[in-house]
């Protein structure tokens, strides 16, 4: 018995660290509408800086001092972050914010280790906690209690924030309904400000409190980012209670599961997650989101078929990509290729979010579906390459076809998440499942027949299906489908009130958007010659993400400039220094600074402004229809 | 005018620098090396000073064959497929004579998996994983650090002498730690029927949460454990582990953890008395050692972890290598590297004609404490050639070519 209340009150200490980290995450969240990736950075950032103060001054004040006095240090980096870089970019599209957390995110990794050095620190304990309190024979530590105690206390300070000071009503209005906040003349700018910088805090608060019983490392955002995502979600966005209580739960049946199921920690969390968004799609203590009021389709320019001119000039590009195997050696020939499947997964995703309007974040699980496809058909069953390659991507399509069942359920960002879990579902499942997946040490030797052999045969048969793919998904766009489908995206109750059966026609998007990622998954495994978990993985799903938005969401071939721009840097940077995820984010920041709609979306811009001129007249028209929603 | 004699200026200039480029290509041999840099640089750092040193060392003793030796190196995000690519780019844009290293074992791998398909020379420095020499082995991949089994294989020739008849088991949910457990427990049980497995936990690798493995394991009160963490987990566990007396009155076998590169992290936590793989550098009195610390600590001005042993020896034997084939034909290469003979700092080595691993071996020991900081004691060299099975089991497990 006493083993049981000991291992909840373990649980308890647990859900407290999450617990500080996600409420931070939330409140930004709920009033700017950021999915902030840096998160864990600044998390990563809270615990670093806190490690140097603690370790240059000594006692029980330079500790808890240097705790908090780290916290406000991380937290004005904070504000500085927002103001100089996130306020330029509150009116790019939707979830256009997500990518220039992410290139602070890459930047931070390598900073950290230039400025820390690549080894793990240790911190001191917490003077005053540094022991364990005897309960009936099991110990308890004292730091664990400290933190039990901690995360409540944390909880009822921001109640009271909320709920007693002017500020707090504003935070709480601009949760509801920040158009209304702005129009009653509350100054948006700094409410915002203070909010990021706030959520910042209790990352970096969440950060420095782990240093008594954590390594202090250069992977501890990426271990906490999700996780706290996760965590936000389940409780409902914008809900602090819902975030505790979610912690709670997922932290107390991690500590029970493992005692019944050892290997479920990989997965728990995303379980979690899944069950109780198809239960309950707005999480734990979320409300129905009011209909967004900004359609992004009113904003940017009409779209349009490509003209005759255009389409020859779309032709004489492919020709010179095809002509690529003339000039560049074997390895520029496959590079290329790899090039050309990334540009099939992303505009597969670009589809999904540009025309449909459902920004998926676990897209790579049909990429590697279809990987995997490929992989079982040619080791097990010993099917010929091309059989393969037709039936692969099969394995994407079932998988798209269960999942957006589902997942097209639910809008916004619990659409995101949820594909999330699913995403992290299937990875977990090729993982773990080593018979017949191999694990994490992946099926090898999947290489292409003789006569795809040759990089520039692989490569002419890639940009090929490349090609076949763009084409294929524009005249979508410009179909009966293509309009439905953005109908949907734009208003669901006006198409649903004439009549389109939105579900089904969005559901639909998914499982074609799936199969075309399983098209370049299946490519994609005859590329490498095997397949591993992580092309199933989170960062390969970020990646084509990045690449969405890099192109431009509302554009309708973006997807194909952005893959091209980001794979071919990325691979560029790898190959030529170690810095390459400061250089890339940096880069990233840069672009998002400059194109805050995406590079085809600023050159599209551009060119409109100079065509017709009239830019105001068209904003005008499109507020007037906004309100009118 | 002005412009054609532009032409004809940049024209000179790029033949000139191509008969440069192939006049300097005729007097370098290069060798293409991969390794995760930018994901683990606690172990690639020393790691990269180590290899530097050895080339540093071969071509101030004239190259390879007078050639100067070469080595490119990439660093492949701690992905596989990215590893790929880098070794294409090798293979393909600088035509390496031949690729070496690799730290994760779905890593080495793949690029195993490559050098097969492509036909080159690969020395898998790092990856621990049995499937590389044996179920997945192939004619162009040789292996120099001593793999899981070898290393399960010198714990358990320690671990089967302690009393303890109930283990538990704690290792990193993937393929390397599901293998190290698999192998410990199947040697262990065969030097020890009498053991009962009572518990195994399997947090995440990189992301365990301490707390409740520690209250799980001491739950099934096992009177020893197994561990196979390293890195940030092993901290979170044995800070963990310490406050809740886990260790006291248990023994502990653990993996890689008297290696400095996780040791060290410990400082005043490091718990006493553990069985440990690793290298005490501080300890080694040989010639070959001594020489190779005093020539590491003289360039960089800092201890040796076993990342620069492993990079040290990686560049040193892939020179023996080419020196004795005297030729950059990846057939030649396999003929020579198999069976040779190459010193190192621990101790001559061979790499084996009949799956292509090397008998670079271990340091096992107990962990203690000494002035605030963890060392290895008591620490003995086990060659790694005495813990392989034997060759009709090896033949057995590997494919034919």
């Amino acid at each position: 018995m006493a083993f049981f209340v000991v291992q909840f009150l373990t649980g308890l200490a647990s859900a407290a660290s999450l617990f500080l980290v996600a409420s931070g995450l939330s409140i930004i969240f709920g009033v700017t509408r950021i999915v902030n990736f840096a998160h864990g950075a600044f998390y990563m950032l809270g615990a670093y800086v806190a490690y140097t103060l603690t370790e240059r001054f000594a006692g029980a004040f330079g500790f808890w001092g240097g705790i908090v006095a780290a916290a406000i240090v991380v937290a004005v980096i904070g504000a500085v972050v927002e103001i100089v870089l996130l306020r330029r970019i509150y009116h790019a599209p939707e979830l256009f914010q997500l990518l220039a957390t992410f290139g602070l995110t890459l930047m931070v990794e390598d900073l950290v280790v230039l400025t820390w050095g690549p080894n793990d620190l240790l911190g001191r304990r917490a003077p005053g906690f540094k022991g364990a309190v005897d309960f009936f024979g099991q110990s308890v530590p004292s730091y664990d209690l400290f933190l039990i105690v901690f995360g409540p206390v944390v909880l009822g300070i921001l109640w009271l924030l909320f709920q007693r000071t002017r500020w707090g009503v504003l935070v709480r209005a601009a949760t509801q309904d920040r158009d209304m906040v702005a129009a009653l003349g509350v100054n948006q700018k700094w409410l915002f400000t203070s909010v990021f910088a706030v959520g910042v805090f209790l990352a970096a608060l969440g950060g420095a409190l782990q240093i008594p019983r954590d390594a202090v490392n250069h992977a501890m955002d990426l271990r906490v980012i999700v996780d706290v995502f996760v965590v936000v979600v389940i409780g409902g966005l914008g809900s602090i209670l819902g975030a505790f209580v979610a912690a709670v739960l997922v932290s107390e049946l991690n500590a029970f599961g493992i005692l019944i199921f050892p290997k479920i920690s990989i997965i728990l969390v995303f379980l979690v997650m899944a069950v109780v968004l198809i239960v309950r799609p707005w999480g734990l203590f979320g409300k129905r989101e009011a209909p967004a009021r900004r359609t992004p389709g009113l904003t940017v320019n009409p779209w349009r078929p490509l003209t005759g001119s255009e389409r020859l000039a779309a032709c004489a590009l492919l020709l010179c990509a095809a002509a690529l195997p003339l000039v560049g050696g074997n390895y520029a020939v496959s590079v290329g290729s790899e090039i050309a499947i990334f540009v099939i997964f992303a505009i597969s995703l670009h589809v999904l979010m540009a025309v449909g309007g459902l920004a998926s974040f676990g897209h790579a699980a049909y990429f590697g579906l279809g990987a995997y496809g490929v992989a079982f058909l040619a080791k097990m069953a010993g099917l010929p390459m091309i059989a393969c390659l037709l039936l692969g991507p099969l394995l994407g399509c079932v998988g798209a076809a269960v999942f957006g069942f589902f997942a097209v359920q639910l809008s916004g960002v619990y659409f995101a998440m949820l594909t999330l879990a699913f995403a992290q579902i299937v990875w977990s499942v090729a993982f773990q499942w080593v018979e017949v997946t191999g694990g994490d040490n992946g099926i090898l030797s999947v290489w292409p027949e003789r006569w795809a052999a040759s990089p520039s045969h692989f490569y002419w048969l890639t940009l090929a299906i490349a090609a076949l793919a763009a084409v294929g998904l524009r005249i979508l766009v410009f179909s009966p489908f293509g309009f439905a489908l953005r109908a949907m995206r734009d208003s669901p109750l006006r198409s649903e009130a004439i009549g389109i059966n939105g579900k089904r026609i969005q559901w639909t998007a998914f499982v074609i958007s799936g199969t075309v990622a399983g098209v370049a998954g299946a490519l994609f495994a005859y590329l490498k010659g095997s397949v591993f978990p992580d092309s199933l993985g989170i960062p390969l799903s970020v990646d084509a993400l990045v690449m969405v938005l890099l192109g431009g969401v509302e554009t309708v071939s973006g997807g194909i400039i952005g893959a091209i721009v980001y794979k071919a840097l990325n691979i560029w940077l790898v190959s030529q220094t170690d810095l390459s995820k400061l250089v890339l984010g940096a880069f990233i920041v840069l672009i998002v600074v400059a194109f805050p709609k995406g590079v085809v979306g600023m050159l599209e811009m551009i060119r409109h402004r100079h065509r017709d001129g009239t830019p105001k007249a068209t904003s005008l028209i499109a507020s007037r229809i906004e309100t009118a929603e | 005018m002005r412009r054609s004699r532009f032409i004809l200026s940049a024209g000179l200039a790029v033949i000139l620098a191509g008969m440069a480029n192939t006049a300097m290509a005729q007097s370098e041999i290069k060798i293409g090396e991969i390794n995760s840099y930018s994901l683990l640089p606690a172990f690639t750092e020393p790691y990269r000073k180590g290899w530097q040193l050895a080339v540093e060392e071969i071509n101030a003793a004239g190259g390879i064959n007078g050639k100067k030796l070469v080595v490119i190196s990439k660093d492949d995000s701690g992905k596989p497929a990215d590893a790929q690519t880098a070794a294409n780019e090798l293979v393909s844009s600088e035509n390496v004579a031949m690729l070496a290293g690799t730290f994760l074992s779905n890593i080495g791998l793949a690029v195993s998996d490559f050098a097969n398909q492509k036909k080159v020379f690969f020395l898998a420095a790092e990856p621990l994983t049995d499937a590389i020499t044996w179920s997945k082995g192939n004619r162009y991949t040789f292996r120099l650090r001593p793999s899981n089994y070898m290393q399960a294989a010198m714990l358990v020739e320690a671990a089967a002498k302690l009393p303890a008849k109930r283990w538990a088991t704690i290792a990193p949910n993937y393929e390397y730690g599901q293998s190290a457990v698999a192998v410990f427990k199947k040697l262990m049980s065969e030097k020890r029927p009498d053991i009962q497995w009572v518990d195994e936990q399997w947090p995440p690798q990189g992301k365990i949460d301490a707390g409740p493995v520690v209250q799980a394991v001491a739950a099934a009160n096992p009177e020893a454990i197994l561990n196979v963490t390293f890195g940030a987990d092993l901290v979170k566990l044995v800070r963990e582990g310490n406050t809740r007396g886990l260790f006291k009155n248990r023994a502990v076998v653990s993996f890689l953890t008297g290696e400095p590169e996780y040791l060290d992290p410990l400082k005043d936590e490091t718990p006493e008395g553990w069985i440990v793989t690793g290298y005490p550098w501080y300890d080694i009195k040989t010639p070959e050692h001594a020489a190779f610390l005093k020539a590491y600590q003289t360039k960089y001005n800092d201890y040796p972890r076993l990342g620069s042993i492993v990079g040290y020896e990686t560049i040193k034997a892939a020179a023996a290598i080419l020196t004795k084939a005297g030729s950059t034909d990846p057939e030649k290469l396999i003929a020579a590297a198999e069976g040779l003979k190459v010193s190192s700092p621990f101790g001559e080595i061979t790499f084996r004609k009949i799956d292509h691993q090397s008998t670079l071996g271990a340091f096992v020991g107990k962990t203690a404490l000494k002035d605030g900081k963890g060392v290895m004691v008591d620490s003995v060299y086990r060659n790694g050639a005495d813990y392989l099975p034997s060759d009709a089991e090896v033949e057995k497990m590997r494919p034919k070519d």
